[in-house]
């Protein structure tokens, strides 16, 4: 097939419209052009390249490893040996960490919602009065007076699990309730009994200076693990941000 | 500028004939798949080379072993042992009869599920991947198992570890092309929400993964009535079409995504005006200037791949009378348009012949309507060219002949600068071809000269035009043109 070698230029050359010759029907003629729409089949080419990239990608190559390093965080104790690793682990642990609690969370989103309903006494106050209790779920604008009804409709409504590891009620500041030390968030685990690190995001830094609480919420960390095993929970010792919110850039 | 994130090739150990013949049957499967609507494709990332990883072997799990390796991961005391356990579930996993084991194996998911939400991050990621892979299998109980996990996968996506947002974006699109049972519970727990936050993710490999995600979800059999209107709802269709738009920072993998995402959306045909408004003709346009650019650079690898879904979102979206209302910055007007077109013609015929009727289903529907692109063609010498793709099959001949019929209809002013030329031999040897429709296209262009170019008639009986007729007169659908052609010819 043989372009005119002007062609090249005009790609090349400036936006434009060509003056169209003078358009002039006779009605003899029987034809009428008609603009041919597609369907969807055409994708299987689309199919194609998917399957194609599925039998020649032979894997990536094994990562790169780089001698071991720690994690930066102060109190961190994790060790690495590939950078993506550690990516991951900064981001899961020490990116939104609540700096009242220590709380980590997997995203802002999340960690903003913590902060407002644990850490606002403005919030309790207006709770009392109006909904305010957001749902979580991106888009869904619906507010609850509760946090129950919140998780109601997060499991009607948006098919959430009833156990869903993000939505935990707030502990409450009144006497302390005896008997076994259990986590609210632990009933949330249903049958599988997850060891007390810690269910889900809400890493509590065993050595960091918690808010007061009642003995008899406290976790019951310093009995099952010995102190001197380090999760990678990272404890942010001297850590005393007076900022609302830890967020690292 | 065609930056592209590397495909890593295994060396090939057959020829080339072989490897054409091999495409050729797949392709004819994955037609018949389609006809049948069961075409699904997923899609698998996977870290390590299986032959290459150290003392791997292919080892099928039974569920005891599994339930081992379970425990650990979730009990183990030491970090190392828990991960590794993870990992030799993982490989486990990339076999069908370890993932058969798995679901059958009683709380076998809860427990990953827990290790995906632990707040051990090197944990997670394997747990993560161990459901990629279940997610990836053909059997539908093995990747509906993995339905408890979803409301976490989306949670994720809003997070910043970009290797984890991208694995459950991939895990997600493979559980999304299911079946209905997994979109009707994804839906509720606000996916297109959180692909629309997700989108603005500067991570390209974030951002391929969430295309194939989404063009998922936009294939799916309910697509035009559950989830589309939500979709152009969304931010997503802006931020498509800014990912579509050529410069420094277009991405092919990245592109070819939201190529066929807006390619299906489009053929939805639930709001293309709203498309339309957005700019989409524009910008589409201007992404095949760029890809004609290309192939005049030879920068032309996988080019076919954003070039195909790009012909038909732009034909589609021709077709829609919305193109004619809306202003003139948003319509398609520019005559570099045809140039880049009959570029990429000419790439297709030397490099990849099945995508000669895309482009010429977009040339048609530029033409169908538009005196301007007409006239760019004459003016630009392209008819000689495209009549050289006369010769390539029944399906081109038949687009090339309504394109010179589309030219042909505007009137006289057209004909005559269609004429002399190559036009009446290529049109003589047409006639000569079997295939009914290329005969037919023939006739039809034919009638158009006769009407409108004098010396016309004169020239076809001087070249023994009525004997090329004559085969024809027996053939039922075109008798009728036939024979008034015959006449016109005869007495004028």
């Amino acid at each position: 097939m043989q372009l005119p070698p002007a062609l090249h230029a005009r790609l090349a050359g400036a936006p434009g419209e060509a003056e169209p010759l003078p358009v002039e029907r006779d009605p003899a003629a029987g034809t009428t052009p008609f603009r041919f729409a597609a369907r969807q089949d055409g994708d299987v080419q689309r199919h194609l390249y998917l399957q194609d990239v599925l039998t020649q990608v032979a894997g990536d190559p094994e990562r790169p490893r780089v001698p071991e390093f720690t994690c930066q965080v102060a109190g961190c104790c994790q060790v690495f040996d590939a950078l993506e690793d550690f990516e991951h682990h900064y981001h899961t642990l020490h990116r939104n960490v609540c700096s009242f609690c220590k709380r980590a969370f997997p995203s802002g989103h999340l960690l903003d919602t913590h902060i407002l309903e644990w850490h606002d006494s403005l919030f309790q106050i207006l709770a009392e009065r109006q909904d305010m209790y957001q749902c979580l779920v991106e888009g869904c604008t619906e507010k609850f007076r509760t946090s129950r009804d919140r998780k109601e409709h997060l499991v009607t409504r948006h098919l959430y699990p009833a156990d869903f590891r993000f939505d935990k009620p707030r502990k409450s500041k009144g006497p302390a309730t005896p008997g076994p030390a259990v986590q609210v968030s632990a009933e949330a685990l249903g049958g599988d009994q997850v060891p007390s690190e810690g269910d889900a995001m809400e890493v509590c830094f065993e050595h960091t200076e918690l808010p007061p609480e009642p003995s008899g919420e406290r976790r019951t960390y310093g009995h099952r693990i010995p102190s001197t095993i380090c999760f990678g929970q990272g404890a942010s010792r001297g850590f005393k941000s007076t900022k609302k919110r830890n967020k690292h850039q | 500028m065609w930056s592209r994130r590397q495909r890593r090739l295994r060396p090939l150990s057959c020829g080339v004939e072989e490897l054409r013949c091999r495409r050729r049957e797949r392709e004819a499967a994955l037609r018949k798949a389609r006809r049948e609507q069961q075409l699904v494709s997923k899609r698998l990332l996977r870290d390590e080379d299986p032959e290459k990883a150290e003392g791997y072997v292919a080892v099928i799990l039974g569920e005891a072993e599994i339930q081992q390796f379970l425990r650990l991961a979730q009990r183990g005391t030491e970090e190392k042992e828990r991960e590794k356990a993870l990992v030799s579930l993982r490989r486990g996993l990339q076999h069908p009869e370890t993932q058969q084991a798995f679901i059958r194996l009683e709380g076998s998911i809860r427990t990953l599920v827990g290790l995906l939400t632990s707040n051990q991050a090197l944990l997670q990621l394997e747990a993560a991947r161990c459901l990629h892979e279940l997610s990836h299998s053909e059997q539908s109980t093995v990747a509906e198992a993995c339905l408890p996990a979803t409301s976490y996968l989306l949670t994720y996506l809003s997070g910043h570890s970009s290797d984890f947002i991208e694995l459950c974006l991939y895990t997600l699109g493979n559980l999304i092309v299911e079946s209905e049972a997994v979109r009707r519970q994804l839906l509720p727990q606000g996916i297109v929400p959180a692909l629309a936050a997700c989108i603005q993710s500067p991570h390209l490999t974030v951002l391929e993964a969430l295309g194939y995600a989404l063009s998922q979800l936009l294939q799916a059999k309910e697509a035009p009535e559950k989830i589309i209107p939500s979709v152009l709802g969304s931010p997503l269709p802006q931020h498509m079409l800014q990912l579509l738009q050529p410069g420094p920072k277009l991405n092919l993998g990245v592109a070819v995504e939201f190529a066929w995402c807006l390619h299906y959306i489009i053929c939805s045909q639930v709001n293309n005006a709203l498309l339309i408004t957005h700019g989409a003709l524009s910008t589409l346009g201007l992404l095949l200037l760029d890809l004609a650019g290309a192939v005049q650079r030879t920068e032309d690898a996988g080019l076919e791949l954003l070039a195909c879904p790009v012909l038909r979102c732009l034909s589609n979206l021709l077709t829609e009378a919305a193109v004619e209302a809306v202003g003139e910055q948003m319509q398609l007007r520019d005559e570099r348009v045809v140039a880049a077109l009959f570029i990429l013609l000419q790439f297709f015929l030397q490099k990849q012949p099945s995508l000669l009727p895309e482009g010429l289903w977009l040339l048609n529907n530029l033409t169908a309507n538009s005196p301007s692109f007409c006239t760019s063609l004459l003016s630009l010498d392209l008819i000689e060219p495209l009549l050289q793709l006369l010769s390539v099959s029944n399906v081109v001949s038949v687009l090339v002949l309504t394109v010179v019929c589309n030219i042909a209809e505007k009137g006289p002013a057209y004909c005559q600068r269609l004429w002399p030329g190559p036009l009446l031999p290529s049109l003589l040897d047409t006639l000569a071809f079997s295939d009914t429709e290329v005969v037919g296209q023939s006739l039809e262009l034919l009638q158009l000269l006769f009407l409108y170019q004098p010396g016309a008639v004169q020239a076809f009986l001087q070249q023994s035009g009525l004997q090329a007729l004559q085969r024809h007169e027996e053939v039922a659908q075109l008798q009728d043109r036939v024979r008034a052609l015959q006449q016109t010819a005869q007495h004028g």
